[in-house]
């Protein structure tokens, strides 16, 4: 209730984004991207491959540098900062899913310990809250706690995602950057993810920036919709009114490019 | 508490030479608090496109839609986001759910995104499936499995879980037995009561005749086709 | 140049070139004042393999005068045969005069222990590095960890002990356990035991550690703080086998389990065979002391 009203009560963005483009070369990754994300909000960015949506999230997150534009993170300025700054930044106020969970994972460590890290990485020095905190992550995913100690390699696509928004989660990130998270799992696994996701949001306060080429998928969990082609964004706007009345040629396209499940 | 002023309505299908395709036009209405205001006009007059456009979930190309304090023609999506989280309920003919959520979850989500504490909210839930006899054994499954009546009863008691100052009922008694619509007339009337602002879309004359205050025929909003 | 024996003629005083022993030099100088952080340097093929202590070759060669007392241990003891190799390496590229005794020597070469008599201000200890890096256990790649160690991210190295105490009920790692040197670089100390973890911070001598494969050099400088990664609730200890020497009969010195037969019959003996034999000659007893035939040290 507290997040809600604070959510409420708070009228800044929490992320501004403004004219951000880059390019590799003569080629345009994403180019003069400009939009606002407000606190409680998810944020969904669609497009076909190569449409410039990876780009601009890995360009949002730090991953990369983008040539022009200025991105705002509650009043600071991301591009400005220092890496160690930036990378501190990533560490505890933000967070990024890797649309495989192997590439967000330590595949070595103990599911523990890959919900560990972060806490231990802002400091954290007591085993026990720190196992703690875990095997409390581990539950609101919905992953059994006597798994705690196993690695993920022993655990199926579906745990192993969840697993990595637990190690995601544990330090109370406000910002969440996610790259296809339902992509490579089963339909009832994706809707088992999309629900944990959507109360996850709503129960924290989630700021959440997810891009997908699932028209399904951003319809249930996002609020507003970016669409992108070309590196360009097309057309932006609440979600369901983009999905069901797109006024841009290439959304239109896409909307109907879709088989009606 | 809705008050529409000349709202117009086109389609541009890009894919199909450009055409454009105007729907709506000079659509005029006011609903007042504790008033319903039902819809009428033939199959494809407009009504289901009015109601999306007063929800924003289809743009508008002209004309004000106010909702409360908000013009919904021009409103920012996050204020449009807010309006439908705390004032404007909206109870379609389909039900859209993650699929897998319990029953109880689906219908106490709109109290969840306010903030009600989740006992409360699943309180309130319960009592709801109750009324529209929903056996208790299925709340804890998800909708999706439902036959059409279940699903049309989860998606009223979602559309009535928080006390909406308005309300958007698309055919809310279709596909009811008797004894469901008469608990669903009865909710509409407890809406009213506490002074919700209804429009609806209404086949059943008898339902229309017991909850309507004043009808619109949308079919005066249909524009003139010019050449 | 030097009279450095009658074979060592043909080879440069400790057998690198003085271009390369510089070059070394600067790289020993910039890690004594970075402490623990880890210096590239241009590392030489040397005459015998990695593995056999390069890294820490070069280092000593780099640091020894004429005028040096060499001693080389490896895993305490002076005469097995890495020790005794590289001890006579030395004594035939750079002539220096050689001891057992760890008081008696300027410079001391180490594999995997730290002598139990404590040093003192003048010596230096150079220690054989196999994997300098304390990172790599977790993280593979060197661009990334060399990026964690300028941003000061080490919360990987409590990921590997809460592995530890989350497998073993306890900080399982016994040997090159981390420590953190002056509040900044986690340092790895090279395969000594955790036992000889406290003997590395504050210590009167020069500690300089050398990587020959791997190309790194890192210090301690004298009276250097270096601090064992913990945990709160799991604090840091040192271990050792519960039993007293079987020959000297020393009670605090880290001890190596010889089988005797093969009925389970075992003894335990100093691994720092300097230090056991010291004991011994001032009279010093172990439980299955006896006195040994003539001739044998």
């Amino acid at each position: 209730m507290t997040v809600m009203e604070k959510l409420v009560a708070t009228d800044q963005p929490l992320l501004r984004v403004d004219g951000l483009t880059k390019r590799y070369g003569p080629r345009i990754g994403c180019a003069d991207v400009t939009f606002d994300l407000y606190p409680g909000e998810v944020l969904g960015i669609v497009g076909e491959s190569g449409s410039g949506k990876s780009t601009l999230l890995s360009c949002l997150a730090g991953h990369q540098r983008a040539d022009l534009g200025r991105i705002s993170y509650d009043g600071r300025d991301v591009l400005a900062m220092s890496e160690t700054e930036r990378r501190r930044l990533s560490r505890t106020d933000w967070a990024y899913v890797h649309q495989n969970p192997r590439d967000g994972l330590r595949m070595g460590v103990s599911a523990g310990g890959n919900v560990g890290e972060r806490l231990m990485a802002v400091g954290a020095r007591h085993y026990g809250q720190i196992r703690g905190k875990a095997v409390d992550w581990l539950g609101r995913v919905e992953i059994a706690v006597d798994r705690v100690d196993d690695r993920p390699s022993a655990f199926s696509g579906g745990m192993q995602q969840r697993l990595q928004i637990a190690r995601n989660l544990v330090t109370g990130p406000r910002l969440v950057f996610m790259d296809e998270p339902t992509g490579g799992l089963d339909v009832s696994v994706q809707a088992r993810l999309l629900d944990l996701l959507r109360g996850l949001v709503r129960d924290l306060g989630l700021s959440v920036i997810i891009v997908t080429h699932d028209l399904a998928v951003v319809r249930l969990l996002a609020h507003r919709l970016m669409v992108m082609k070309s590196g360009r964004v097309v057309e932006q706007g609440l979600t369901d009114q983009v999905l069901d009345d797109p006024q841009h040629a290439y959304t239109q396209l896409l909307v109907s490019s879709v088989l009606q499940a | 508490m809705i008050r529409i002023e000349s709202l117009s309505k086109s389609f541009t299908l890009h894919n199909q030479g450009s055409a454009v395709i105007p729907v709506m036009a000079g659509a005029s209405l006011t609903v007042a608090p504790g008033e319903c205001v039902g819809l009428t006009g033939q199959s494809g007059a407009g009504k289901s496109t009015l109601m999306r456009m007063v929800y924003g979930n289809y743009l508008t190309a002209g004309g004000r839609l106010i909702v409360g304090d908000l013009d919904v023609a021009t409103a920012e999506p996050r204020q449009i986001i807010a309006l439908r989280r705390h004032t404007l309920g909206y109870v379609s003919q389909f039900l859209r759910v993650v699929p897998r959520v319990p029953t109880l979850d689906v219908v106490a989500e709109p109290l969840l995104a306010l903030g009600t504490p989740a006992e409360d909210a699943r309180d309130r839930a319960a009592s709801l499936l109750r009324r529209l006899n929903i056996p208790e054994r299925l709340w804890s499954l998800s909708p999706t499995t439902f036959s059409g009546g279940e699903q049309q009863r989860v998606n009223i008691a979602r559309g009535f879980a928080h006390t909406y100052p308005a309300l958007l009922l698309d055919e809310p008694t279709a596909s009811l037995d008797a004894a469901n619509r008469e608990v669903v007339l009865t909710l509409i009337e407890e809406a009213k009561a506490r002074g919700a602002a209804i429009l609806g879309i209404f086949h059943d004359e008898g339902a229309r005749a017991r909850v309507c205050d004043r009808l619109v025929d949308v079919t005066g909003f249909t524009p003139r086709l010019a050449a | 140049m030097l009279d450095a024996g009658s074979q060592a003629e043909a080879y440069n005083f400790a057998y690198l070139d003085e271009q390369t022993k510089r070059m070394i030099r600067r790289a020993i100088l910039k890690g004594i004042a970075v402490p623990g952080y880890q210096v590239p340097f241009a590392s030489r093929e040397m005459p015998m393999p990695y593995g056999w202590g390069t890294g820490g070759v070069q280092v000593t060669a780099a640091c020894l005068v004429p005028e040096d007392r060499l001693k080389v241990i490896d895993q305490g003891a002076d005469d097995t045969t890495n020790a005794v190799s590289i001890r006579r390496f030395f004594q035939r590229t750079a002539g220096v005069a050689v001891t057992e005794a760890t008081s008696e020597a300027t410079v001391i070469q180490t594999r995997h222990r730290i002598p139990e008599v404590p040093l003192t201000a003048g010596q230096i200890l150079v220690y054989q590095v196999p994997i300098p890096e304390p990172l790599r256990f977790l993280e593979p790649r060197e661009t990334e960890t060399r990026k964690m160690h300028e941003l000061e991210e080490y919360g990987l190295m409590h990921v590997k002990l809460y592995e530890d105490i989350a497998r073993h009920g306890q900080i399982a790692t016994s040997y090159a356990y981390p420590v953190k040197v002056e509040g900044r670089y986690v340092m790895d100390p090279s395969p000594i035991p955790k036992f000889d973890n406290p003997k590395l911070a504050g210590n009167p001598a020069i500690q300089l550690f050398g990587a020959g494969r791997e190309q790194r050099i890192y210090a301690l400088p004298p009276w250097t703080k270096a601090v064992s990664l913990d945990f709160d609730d799991h604090p840091f200890e040192t271990s050792k086998a519960p039993h007293d020497c079987d020959l000297c009969g020393a009670k605090d010195s880290y001890l190596d389990e010889v089988i005797t037969d093969d009925a389970g019959g075992r003894m335990y003996v100093c691994s720092d065979t300097d230090f056991c034999a010291g004991r011994r000659a001032r009279g010093m007893k172990g439980r299955l002391w006896a006195p040994e035939p003539e001739g044998v040290a």
